[in-house]
């Protein structure tokens, strides 16, 4: 049975459930419970509530009727004949996550994440940031669902992403400008983490990505299934076939475990992570934690990160602000481990320069962040060959990154 | 370590290795230990200290970027056991495993170590620092806090050696005006699971407070109020000695504060304060 306006998937297919992770939170050896013991009533409280949701019809109906009508999935599968040919033949596909609301693929997540809150009866809701996509669509969510909101993020981003601070407050959020540690992403995160400690009785923090203590993986993997869902459907529906590859940028690895995880039961389809190079792997400023990483224990989750010698984690660099983060969602680990998924580096000037041809020959303006996945696909589809189908997923659109990509290309008059 | 039989409660004192230097840190701990301290934790600086707020995050950030090492640490834990107080090290859990399990607890014995404390490996995952303490004799500490179910409590206390640290309040480090009105409950709910002694810390920072906790629990637990008097030394330019001074200072009211608080372990009423 299909809803209305929905590309084959029902409310059912939304959280399906599986047999990863286990009960504690493990994908392999990844993943897990490594927090503070005061949260662990909060996160087994959650585990409960998304348990008792999931087995719920009403939650995923209301959930999918959000979906469809508020953030205006489906989205697209765009086929890019002029990429196509760029890249000497291969069909390319775009999965469109730039056209859902508030602009990226984020809005799925936190859909869920809030009605889950409202659910177990929180009213206030915290989020970290790091670009301020995910503060945008949880300003956003808050908004409609009527939920106090704060938002933190890191003193050096709120200067570099000024434009989205404003567009939280103006949805009515708090932003927080944190000046602890390396005053980015890593730093919001862990500020969240120590409102939450204190206030779990009333607030839900609705993480932005596949990281974080176990439920978080799971639960936000779960919303952005629908992503690949969706992608798989249209895919066989457009070609008849399913793809030779799906294709994503990775930061935590929201986007890319969205649009992987239904695919990854298909063995014929290779999925592949783009994580970012920054100034390039060898130079030590990127943000590639599994090629550049070992597995260590971050922010409540075992999984591969950039640390020293000593285990203390080390400050990521990329041009792109969603993918500037030391580490990488649990499951994406365990992909990586068990050969299921591989895992590229497309540094600062790769992105950019695909950024600029999807723009010149598509006329989309991609985010920086989503410019990694087109440069990795560039590559994939001249390997594959001609005959090949490749899935990228256009994480989200480019608006926001308009100012580095002046300064990037020297667009602006000097006068 | 601790003793549920002892005459009074055990005032235990915290703070990290390498503020304002490795050495000034030991010094500091060793004015720690003359002014009263029985047991030290000595705090091992992590870059994402997610359970502490702002003095303990101001100490163990100047720490991290003077260079202190996790070897610096252990150079700080065979000085300040030297004096024979039981000496422990807390550390969130990664440095620890990115030093390798069983070559911590090994160093950490050689070092004359008593035990760790690790505020982010929960019982569930603590198996290999378990295998490794055992077989070195050390102390593995794990933390319970109000909202800890008692099912998860006495997981805590069954993996739990030394004593067993509850958190007096939901929140991260630092001193506050008035002490958790959930600090004596959760003490009665432990030991109605467990007769493994228990230590109050989090939000433990005036000779009141010390005395109050001393009431009811078998170890008071201070660290951001020794932090800051180091902290504020530190930002006025004072020399080690000073920093040294105050740190003697606030230990010498807090033990004085302990000594007050009770005469001799007496059980709470059953029920009150949860």
């Amino acid at each position: 049975m299909t809803s209305a306006g929905t590309v084959g998937r029902t409310p059912e297919d939304l959280l399906p459930g599986g047999p990863l992770p286990d009960s504690a939170g493990h994908f392999g050896r990844f993943g897990g419970r490594f927090v503070p013991e005061a949260l662990f009533a909060a996160l087994d409280g959650l585990t409960a509530a998304y348990a008792a949701a999931r087995d719920d019809p009403a939650f995923a109906a209301e959930l999918d009727g959000l979906l469809t009508a508020y953030a205006g999935r489906p989205t697209p599968l765009t086929d890019a004949a002029r990429l196509s040919a760029h890249v000497g033949g291969a069909r390319i596909l775009l999965k469109r996550e730039d056209l859902a609301h508030t602009g990226s693929h984020k809005i799925n997540n936190v859909l869920g994440q809030c009605l889950l809150a409202r659910r177990m009866g929180k009213s206030r809701v915290i989020a970290e940031t790091g670009a301020g996509q995910h503060g945008v669509a949880t300003a956003t969510a808050c908004a409609l669902l009527g939920l106090d909101c704060v938002v933190y993020m890191g003193e050096q981003d709120t200067r570099r992403q000024a434009l989205n601070v404003a567009r939280m407050r103006l949805l009515g959020a708090e932003v927080v400008a944190v000046a602890a540690g390396s005053r980015t992403l890593k730093d919001a995160i862990n500020e969240a983490m120590r409102d939450w400690v204190a206030t779990v009785g009333t607030t839900h923090y609705c993480i932005g990505s596949v990281m974080g203590p176990h439920p978080f993986p799971m639960l936000v993997r779960d919303f952005q299934r629908v992503i690949g869902v969706e992608a798989r459907a249209q895919v066989l529906d457009r070609t008849g076939r399913l793809p030779d590859a799906v294709v994503a940028c990775v930061g935590g690895g929201s986007n890319a475990m969205g649009i992987f995880h239904p695919f990854i039961a298909d063995p014929s389809v290779r999925l592949v992570g783009l994580e970012a190079g920054g100034d390039g792997v060898s130079t030590g400023r990127h943000a590639a934690a599994i090629a550049g990483g070992a597995p260590g224990v971050l922010h409540g989750m075992r999984t591969f990160l950039l640390q020293d010698a000593d285990g203390q984690t080390q400050v990521s660099h990329s041009i792109s602000a969603g993918l500037d983060y030391p580490g990488i969602g649990p499951e994406h680990a365990w992909l990586h481990e068990t050969g299921r998924a591989t895992y590229r580096v497309v540094d600062d000037r790769e992105a950019m320069d695909a950024l600029r041809t999807v723009a010149r020959l598509e006329g989309i303006l991609v985010a920086i962040e989503s410019a990694h996945a087109f440069a990795g696909a560039f590559d994939l589809a001249r390997e594959l060959g001609p005959d090949a189908v490749v899935v990228v997923n256009c994480s989200g659109r480019g608006d926001k990154d308009v100012d580095t990509a002046a300064r990037w290309f020297d667009l602006l008059d000097h006068s | 370590m601790l003793a549920r039989e002892a005459a009074r409660a055990a005032l235990i004192g915290y703070l990290p290795a390498g503020f304002p230097s490795v050495d000034g840190g030991i010094s500091a701990m060793l004015a720690m230990v003359e002014a009263g301290v029985e047991i030290v934790e000595i705090g091992l600086p992590y870059s994402d200290p997610t359970m502490d707020g702002p003095v303990i995050q101001a100490a163990t950030g100047a720490a991290l970027s003077r260079g202190v090492t996790t070897r610096d640490v252990l150079r700080t834990v065979e000085a300040v056991a030297a004096t024979g107080v039981p000496t422990l090290v807390m550390s969130y859990w990664n440095p620890v495993e990115r030093y390798g399990v069983t070559a911590f607890a090994r160093d950490l014995a050689a070092a004359g170590g008593a035990g760790t404390i690790t505020p982010d490996l929960p019982p569930e995952e603590a198996e290999p620092l378990l295998a490794a303490t055992a077989e070195v004799g050390l102390d593995p500490v794990f933390l319970v806090a109000p909202s800890s179910s008692d099912a998860r409590i006495a997981r805590v206390a069954e993996v739990s050696r030394g004593f067993i640290y509850a958190a007096s309040l939901m929140g991260v480090t630092g001193a506050r005006s008035t002490l958790g009105a959930q600090a004596a409950g959760l003490v009665s709910r432990v030991r109605a699971i467990s007769d493994t002694p228990v230590g109050v810390g989090v939000g433990v920072g005036t000779p009141a407070q010390a005395a109050e906790v001393a009431g009811f629990a078998d170890g008071v637990i201070v660290g951001s109020a020794l932090v800051s008097a180091l902290v504020d030394a530190d930002r006025a330019g004072d020399d080690p000695g000073a920093a040294a001074a105050a740190v003697r200072g606030t230990v010498a009211a807090l033990a004085t504060g302990v000594r007050s608080g009770r005469a001799g372990p007496r059980p709470l009423p059953s029920g009150s304060a949860w």
